[in-house]
């Protein structure tokens, strides 16, 4: 029975429409897997990224004196992330530029797509429990790396039975993380879809530009930066004095 | 009262679930209030700083934001996951 296709939202079960649609079925390990929506429109924005990449490269290989156009777009882009990343994690910054600055363009690649009428991939618990996932290793590496057996010895500080606790404290980072990501976002394409869905026709001309610059632009534009902030404040904090 | 069904019932608790889920919007919001005078404050005190203060303030924002989510995504999850119908159906 599929209890999730019945009527839960009264007023409109078919135009409200905010959920993962499955496209394609096929079978892996006796399992039905789904290609989703989200899968689409990720492959769409990595699409984006990479041809950006190309591009930017082939122009970069033949940089001028005076940089003009695409060359000032790149430069800057790059600027900004080197300086995003350095002022917050000071000099461990240079390894981490290129980790954080893909998180980043990802994410606000993401939570902006849903401006052109995709639906966002971090609306997905999938995509941003992953990502959180990716940064919980790093976490931990750089814990083991610089802290090498106080990294066990750490979750026995300040006394031994505080343990529990501060096992459950590592443990909450990437669910925490992942949630405020995918909370927001979420929320985003639910207003939105609400909005499209249960009002007449002559209140979704102008108006929507508005919400659409507060839920996708704005409010993407500020988790992305507070993801790959919290993941550097992490890494920063792991790495300490070391 | 003896017409409504059990499945009715446990959307209609589930919704109203849902919406006693969303109180927990208020927390977050009085913190963040808290968070952005005090930073409008440091930025009235010294306006050198504005930078710093601005992003110290958005990261300590989402953090305060998280216990809401929490809220926001048990209230979905009544809404358009519904555990207690599926958990009831299978019995």
């Amino acid at each position: 029975m599929g209890y999730g296709m019945m009527p839960m939202l009264l007023a409109a079960d078919k135009e409200v429409d905010f959920s993962i649609h499955h496209l394609i079925g096929y079978q892996f390990m006796g399992q039905t897997v789904y290609i989703t929506t989200s899968h689409v429109c990720m492959i769409l924005i990595m699409a984006t990224i990479m041809i950006f990449a190309v591009v930017a490269r082939r122009k970069i290989m033949h940089a001028e004196e005076v940089p003009t156009g695409l060359q000032n777009v790149v430069e800057f882009a790059v600027e900004t992330l080197e300086g995003f990343v350095n002022s917050s994690m000071g000099k461990n910054g240079r390894k981490y530029i290129c980790y954080v600055g893909t998180l980043f363009l990802y994410i606000l690649l993401s939570n902006i797509s849903g401006l052109f009428g995709l639906r966002p991939p971090t609306a997905d618990y999938g995509t941003t429990f992953s990502l959180a996932l990716i940064t919980f290793v790093m976490i931990q590496y750089n814990n083991l790396k610089y802290n090498k057996i106080g990294a066990f010895t750490g979750l026995f500080q300040p006394i031994w039975f505080l343990f529990p606790i501060n096992l459950i404290g590592e443990i909450a980072t990437p669910v925490s993380m992942s949630l405020r990501l995918f909370g927001n976002v979420m929320a985003g394409t639910v207003m939105m879809a609400l909005y499209y869905g249960l009002l007449p026709l002559f209140a979704k001309i102008g108006i929507p530009a508005f919400l659409h610059v507060y839920f996708d632009l704005f409010s993407g534009a500020i988790q992305a930066y507070v993801f790959s902030m919290l993941t550097m404040v992490f890494i920063t904090d792991k790495i300490g004095e070391a | 009262m003896s017409n409504i069904t059990n499945e009715g019932l446990i959307l209609a608790c589930s919704t109203i679930g849902a919406g006693l889920a969303m109180i927990a919007g208020i927390g977050p919001g009085i913190g963040q209030g808290i968070a952005a005078g005090q930073g409008a404050a440091a930025v009235g005190r010294n306006p050198g700083a504005k930078g710093d203060i601005m992003s110290t303030m958005l990261l300590g924002q989402a953090v305060a934001e998280t216990t809401g989510l929490y809220g926001l995504v048990v209230a979905l999850l009544l809404m358009y996951g519904n555990p207690m119908l599926a958990k009831f159906l299978k019995l």
